[in-house]
């Protein structure tokens, strides 16, 4: 492969880029320059770790460093995902739902293509592991939070609707179906819609860095195209959780309609 | 018919009370004071405690959905899940006979419910809660918005569902409607019940 390598003085130079528009905001007093540099020294000190702990784990192949790095990731992406709700379950369950439908969610979907796809031997060696799951829960996330979202703001919104169902007999899950559907919906759309735009309005970023690591463009297709149907299961069997069992919580064995385990909206 | 002991929740103090088979028992009190926490609480729809029988059968025995097909609760603002008035019944040839017997027509099977009136949403949330022929009707001011000569209708039909056995708690502001329904009148005020003088006697309670 004849990928060519980076100076840090070419990172460096890229990083004028950023610095020009820092100063553009100040000249135009938009008051983002501060913003800008603060999010772009993260940006590299967070790259820069991440490839240190890449590089440590690569290096040692362990099953269990692999597994632990890959929890590490499902916990933020729940910590994420949850910081996204406007309202939110009460107690650990804001946090428990979205993350364990990631978790499981990713975990089945990298197994799969890692054990029966790609072939990596040994299965989980970190190389294939860890960018695999990441590409995964970043778009699981995205569906989650807005699956759980629309679901909980839906279950506000029509409560009158939903209670009528209830009050003349019918069960928990008959009243929940329209705002279930919803959720999948709002879960699934941005997923639908950037395979149908791939290719034609931006180029995936894995299959840009493949082609520029030197990898043929037909190669680095196969990629990608096995990559949106790991995200598009991923994202719909993790929204399908999480929408399944936030709806299973809002809910409860005497089918009520239980908005008391939600909190109030918060302002952000 | 209706046996309830220590109903509580917050909000609402403890309540014991019983619905007679073909008896009305009209509730009073300003708003705010708990009726309708009150009813909700009777039809299982928020989590209360104590005991509440049918018929001698503990309400935890029978599944809450096949609980308020037989207690069935009519809020004041009923909520519709489908755009048409149609979507709600399940089998509209079997509505819009009771529809028409409340002055509605069986057209309005076809309208929109965005395009309701007040009274028409009540007339027809009653309809629907009528249809499964409940034991207990929970009925929040079910006239409030309608003009005498609808009012009226309701109340017949009312009377003919207590004269088949059904047993009916009535939300009302109108001291003459709860003197011609109810022969049981009860007040509620800041979470607590108690019971009114006997028909005949009931002006004081406005």
């Amino acid at each position: 492969m004849n990928f060519i390598a980076l100076s840090y003085w070419d990172i460096g130079l890229a990083s004028l880029l950023l610095v020009f528009n820092a100063g553009l905001s100040w000249r135009l007093r938009l008051g983002l320059e501060k913003r800008l540099v603060v999010a772009g020294t993260r940006m590299v000190v967070q790259l820069t770790l991440v490839g240190l702990v890449l590089k440590a784990l690569f290096a040692v192949t362990s099953p269990l460093f692999t597994g632990f790095a890959a929890v590490v990731m499902v916990l933020f992406a729940g910590r994420e995902a949850m910081a996204r709700q406007e309202r939110r379950f009460e107690g650990f369950w804001s946090y428990g739902i979205g993350t364990g439908s990631m978790m499981a969610a990713g975990t089945i979907v990298t197994v799969f293509a890692l054990t029966t796809q790609i072939h990596a031997d040994p299965w989980y060696d970190p190389r294939f592991t860890i960018p695999i799951l990441g590409m995964i829960l970043g778009n699981t996330m995205n569906g989650v939070s807005l699956g759980l979202d629309r679901l909980v703001s839906g279950a506000h919104q029509q409560r009158p609707a939903i209670e009528a169902q209830l009050m003349l007999g019918a069960e928990a899950p008959e009243a929940m179906r329209g705002i279930i559907r919803d959720a999948m919906r709002a879960a699934l759309i941005p997923t639908i819609n950037s395979m149908s735009a791939t290719g034609l309005v931006a180029l995936p970023g894995m299959m840009t860095g493949q082609i520029l690591a030197g990898v043929e463009p037909v190669e680095a297709v196969k990629y990608q195209i096995l990559i949106m149907f790991l995200i598009g299961g991923g994202t719909g069997l993790g929204s399908f959780a999480a929408v399944l069992s936030g709806a299973r919580r809002l809910t409860d064995s005497r089918h009520r309609l239980r908005l008391d385990r939600l909190t109030a909206k918060t302002d952000s | 018919m209706l046996k309830i002991r220590h109903l509580t929740r917050p909000g609402l103090e403890p309540v014991d009370l019983e619905l007679a088979e073909g008896q009305c028992t009209a509730l009073s009190g300003p708003s705010g004071a708990g009726k309708s926490i009150l009813m909700r609480a009777i039809a299982d729809l928020d989590p209360n405690e104590g005991e509440v029988s049918l018929n001698g059968r503990s309400r935890e025995s029978i599944p809450a959905p096949s609980w308020r097909r037989q207690v069935v609760y009519v809020p004041a603002e009923a909520g519709w899940w489908a755009d048409r008035v149609g979507g709600h019944f399940p089998d509209p040839d079997i509505a819009a006979p009771l529809m028409m017997r409340l002055g509605l027509s069986a057209e309005a099977l076809e309208w929109e419910v965005a395009r309701l009136s007040t009274g028409e949403k009540q007339r027809l949330a009653l309809t629907r809660a009528l249809l499964a022929s409940p034991q207990v009707l929970l009925l929040d001011e079910p006239t409030s918005g309608l003009d005498p000569d609808a009012a009226a209708k309701v109340e017949t039909m009312l009377h003919e569902r207590l004269a088949d056995g059904a047993a009916i708690m009535l939300v009302t502001h109108d001291t003459k409607q709860a003197q011609r329904m109810a022969s049981k009148h009860l007040r509620m005020e800041a979470g607590a019940l108690t019971p009114l003088p006997g028909p005949g006697d009931v002006q004081g309670a406005g």
